[in-house]
Order: structure tokens, then C-alpha cells, then sequence
């Protein structure tokens, strides 16, 4: 299971240069964390070396970004978990290496309660906002956290433009369904499109991003490429990818993980340390490339910005 | 030596070998940072699955035994056994200092109060018995008969482990499923058997 079959003799011949130059790669990012720590320790931290050049230059640095130092690129590339290309963490960068196919156009409905709806190709729907730098810490639902440099603008803006009327309550999105592009939706493991939501407020919330790449290149598709949410205070899988449709809608949405386990994935899913899940404990996390686990936080340290939309609120009620 | 047993034991060093590579290829792996982001995680979980692995091989012994009338297989059993608590010892040992650092209080909390973790645990405890006993002196010592039976903790803890798997996974249960299925299908002969052996003395 840890050595994963590269399969190259099945692709056709077009695809074969795309793959090796991904494997060349990766090779050169394996040989680069190895070398940057000089030695071999299990706990080697990659070195910023190996991330390729930006190609967002010249990015506005935002205020709302973490000091704690991000997770290397090639981990946050490697150890992912987007179910629409496989369950296993690895699965998605070997999986998601062609999407999103370039010659289909990627569009994004926005629809539901609101006095603006459209359709828009994926440039045309970024093209009103600005795009910036903000390095956030993640924390999945499973343990373990990252650190990452975001490239994204904030959702409030898009929802501004949007105009939703009184009616909009929450925000749903949702991913493509595309089992072509996306061969995990050919197993039932969750209940495909991949859906989220969030509150109104918690949408128009300032630290709400969504983002369009990382490490100051476009997203990768193991990364929910082309765009995806990031809500840094929520449990990861909250902070859906791929989005093709973002609908204003009255009443609460179900998600994909509720409707998997009610009782181990709230609509809210805050994250806090003192409300387990079902199965697991949710006090401690480990940092991806740390040895020791670290204590986690409420609101994953977000508190400043986000506790006051949850004043009044039973958190395990309301997990 | 009689050369039949000469060949036994050339087997069983061979064997000692090679159910020592998952080990060695893990700590290679975990040396030159093969293992990913969570090198931490893919250790626990590989040597959990490892002692899984061995369990259904010495569960496996008995019905291959009947099915190809082999019965030296036996002979090997004891090794096989043996290893799955050494994959069992590293699984623990990597969820004591590793998970929860040896922070007492805290690991009995997880014992507690994780009905994946109760299950581990005893699934682990239960092996004790059975290593300490596992030698020919213990074996003459306690007789045959008690022997066997106490040995029959075997079959709770496979399924106790198997429990232990299916649970702690997330959502995707289908490889735990597959170890349940290899279970019934190892265990199955044997209810055949043992339902067979009571209706004639009925």
C-alpha cells in the first residue's frame, strides 16, 4: 500500500510527458528534503527550497496571516484529503495530476436567493477582486494541522456582488460531479456532488477566503483546483474544493458529512479542543513535519475574529 | 538431527526472516522519509495492519492443515504467532510514546473512553497469555488440553482486532471489510467442523 504502482505503461502516449515531468518532480522535491536537512531523520523538514517559482507575483501580504511557519510544499501537496480522488491521503496528487481538464471550461454558478445570479467562467468570475497572500492554520477533523499560504480573496467580496436578499441565510457549495475527471465519485463513499455551507455571517466573515492557489501558485488539483473555500477556523473539511456552484439559500443545507455521520459532523464543525468527536479526542494535533503534538486551540486561534458569531451557543450542541 | 527436521528448521530460520522484512523495510522507509507527511500515523497504522497480517496467517494454518493434509504447517505456527506480537508490542509502543507521549492519566482516559482504543487494548492484553505460554515447557506444563483451550483466545482476539480496525477508520470501511471477510472465511471450517463433531455424539 506504501509503495504506490505508477501504472505508466497504461496511459496513452499523449499523456506520458505530463506524468514523467510530475514524477521528475517529484523526485527533485524527495532529493531537496533530503538534502535541504542534511540528514535522515524521520521528522525532516523540507526546506522553502523546494517550492517552484510564484506565479502570482507581487501579492498584497495580509494582516489575517499566521507567524507560525508553513508546512513544506511538497507536504502540503502530498497528504491530502479529497475523497473525489481516492480515500487514501496520497491518492489525490497521484490522481488529480490532469485536473482540472484545461479544455473544458471551468463554471461556476451562483444562484438562490439573491438579486445577481450568473454563471461564470472561472476567469471571469475572478477578474472583480484582489487577490492576496494569507497564510492560515488547518486543522482536520482527523488530527492533524498544517500551515498554509493561501492565494485567494475574501468571499464577503464576491457575495457583495452577488447581492443576496433578506431571504439568504446560509451559503451552500457545492463540488463538481464529474466521475470522469473524479474516478473516487465512482464509489458511494460519500453522497456525490461534495456539498458545504456556511452561515451568513460565518460567509461574510472577513477570514472567509476563497482561494485560488497556494505558495503563491495556482491551486493544484490535489488542492481543489481551480478554486475552493477556506474557512480557518472550521474543521478541513468544511473548507470545500473545486466549487462549480455557490446558491443562497433560506434554510440550513445539509453537507456531504452530515449526511454521512449526524452525529460526527455538525453543520458547524468549529473547531475545540473540548468537544470530541464521537470516536476520537480533539484536544491535541499534530502539526505536520512536528514530532510532538501541540495542544489545539479554540477556534483553531481564531477566537479574536470569530467567537463573537457564536456567542449564546451550545458548541456540543452546535458541534 | 534426522534430516526431516533438519529441513524443518532450515524453514523456520527462513521464515524468521522473512516475516522480519515488513520491519525492516518500515524502519528503512521511515529513515529515508519514504513515508509521507505523517510518517508518525504510517507507522502506527502499518504495524497494526502487519500484526493483523500474522493473526490471519496462524489462523490460516489449521484449515490449510486439512484442506492439503500437510500437517507439519503446525510447525511453524508457534513462529508466526510469536511475530504477530512483535507487530502488536511496535503498533502499542508507537500509540504510547508516540500518540499519547506515555502521558498516563491521558491513556487511560483513551481507554476508556475510545470504544476503538477498549478494543485495542484488550485485543493487546489478551496476547500476553499467550506469548508466556508459548513455549514447549509451558505447553507440557499446563497439558494438552488446557493448552488448546486457553489458546482459543486466538479467535477473540482476531475478531477484537478486526473490531478495532473497522472502527477507527473514518468513513472508507472498505479494507477492515475485507479482513472480516478473510476472518469468516478462516473461521468458517472450523464452526463446520466443530458443528459436525457435535451432531455425531448427539
Amino acid at each position: 500500500m506504501l509503495f504506490k504502482k505508477t501504472r505508466l505503461g497504461e496511459l496513452p502516449a499523449s499523456e506520458v510527458t505530463d506524468y514523467s515531468v510530475y514524477l521528475n518532480r517529484r523526485q527533485f522535491l524527495n532529493g531537496a528534503a533530503i538534502a535541504a536537512t542534511g540528514s535522515l531523520l524521520p521528522i525532516s523538514l523540507a526546506s522553502a527550497a523546494s517550492v517552484p517559482e510564484p506565479t502570482y507575483k507581487g501579492l498584497i501580504k495580509s494582516a489575517y496571516s499566521t507567524d507560525d511557519s508553513s508546512t513544506p510544499f511538497e507536504s502540503v501537496t502530498t497528504y491530502n484529503n479529497f475523497y473525489e480522488f481516492g480515500t487514501d491521503k496520497g491518492s489525490p496528487a497521484l490522481m488529480a495530476t490532469k485536473f482540472p481538464d484545461k479544455s473544458k471550461p471551468w463554471r461556476v454558478r451562483i444562484d438562490g436567493e439573491c438579486d445577481k445570479p450568473g454563471e461564470y467562467d472561472y476567469d471571469d468570475l475572478i477578474r472583480p477582486f484582489t487577490l492576496e497572500e494569507r497564510i492560515y492554520r488547518l486543522r482536520c477533523v482527523e488530527g492533524w494541522s498544517m500551515v498554509i499560504p493561501w492565494v485567494g480573496f475574501p468571499l464577503a467580496d464576491l457575495i457583495k456582488r452577488a447581492q443576496p436578499n433578506s431571504r439568504a441565510k446560509f451559503v451552500e457549495f457545492t463540488t463538481l460531479f464529474d466521475p470522469e475527471q473524479m474516478p473516487g465519485q465512482n464509489r458511494n463513499v460519500l453522497d456525490w456532488p461534495y456539498t458545504e455551507g456556511l452561515r451568513m455571517d460565518e460567509a461574510m466573515n472577513p477570514l472567509t477566503l476563497l482561494s485560488v492557489g497556494l505558495y503563491g501558485q495556482e491551486l493544484l488539483g490535489q488542492n481543489g483546483a481551480p478554486i475552493r473555500l477556506v474557512v480557518p477556523w472550521k474543521y478541513g473539511f468544511k473548507s470545500i474544493k473545486s466549487i462549480v456552484r455557490i446558491r443562497f439559500v433560506e434554510s440550513l443545507p445539509q453537507s456531504a458529512w452530515m449526511k454521512a455521520g449526524p452525529n460526527e459532523y455538525g453543520f458547524y464543525s468549529n473547531v475545540n479542543p473540548d468537544v470530541d468527536h464521537p470516536r476520537w479526542s480533539q484536544s491535541r494535533e499534530r502539526r505536520i513535519g512536528e514530532f510532538l503534538k501541540r495542544k489545539t486551540e479554540i477556534f483553531n486561534g481564531y477566537g479574536e475574529e470569530v467567537a463573537h458569531m457564536y456567542t449564546g451557543m451550545d458548541l456540543r450542541k452546535y458541534f | 538431527m534426522p534430516p526431516e527436521l533438519n529441513i524443518v528448521s532450515k524453514i523456520k530460520t527462513l521464515l524468521f526472516i522473512v516475516c522480519l522484512i515488513p520491519a525492516i523495510w518500515l524502519t528503512i522507509a521511515v529513515l529515508t522519509n519514504q513515508l509521507g507527511a505523517n510518517p508518525i500515523e504510517a507507522v502506527t497504522r502499518e504495524t497494526g495492519l502487519w500484526a493483523l497480517r500474522f493473526l490471519w496467517l496462524t489462523l490460516l494454518i489449521t484449515p490449510l492443515r486439512w484442506l492439503t493434509g500437510w500437517n507439519d504447517l503446525v510447525r511453524y505456527r508457534r513462529l508466526l504467532g510469536l511475530y504477530v506480537f512483535f507487530y502488536a508490542v511496535l503498533h502499542m509502543l508507537l500509540y504510547l510514546g508516540l500518540d499519547q507521549f506515555f502521558d498516563i492519566n491521558e491513556i487511560i482516559k483513551d481507554i476508556i473512553k475510545r470504544p476503538f482504543i477498549t478494543i485495542g487494548f484488550f485485543s493487546f492484553t489478551a496476547l500476553i497469555p499467550l506469548v508466556i505460554t508459548s513455549n514447549n515447557a509451558m505447553v507440557k506444563r499446563m497439558g494438552g488440553r488446557r493448552w488448546k483451550q486457553l489458546h482459543r483466545l486466538t479467535y477473540f482476539i482476531a475478531i477484537a482486532s478486526s473490531i478495532h480496525f473497522y472502527m477507527l477508520v473514518k468513513l472508507d470501511k472498505q479494507e477492515p471489510l475485507i479482513y472480516m471477510g478473510l476472518l469468516i472465511i478462516l473461521l468458517a471450517p472450523r464452526v463446520y467442523r466443530y458443528a459436525k463433531s457435535t451432531a455425531i455424539k448427539h
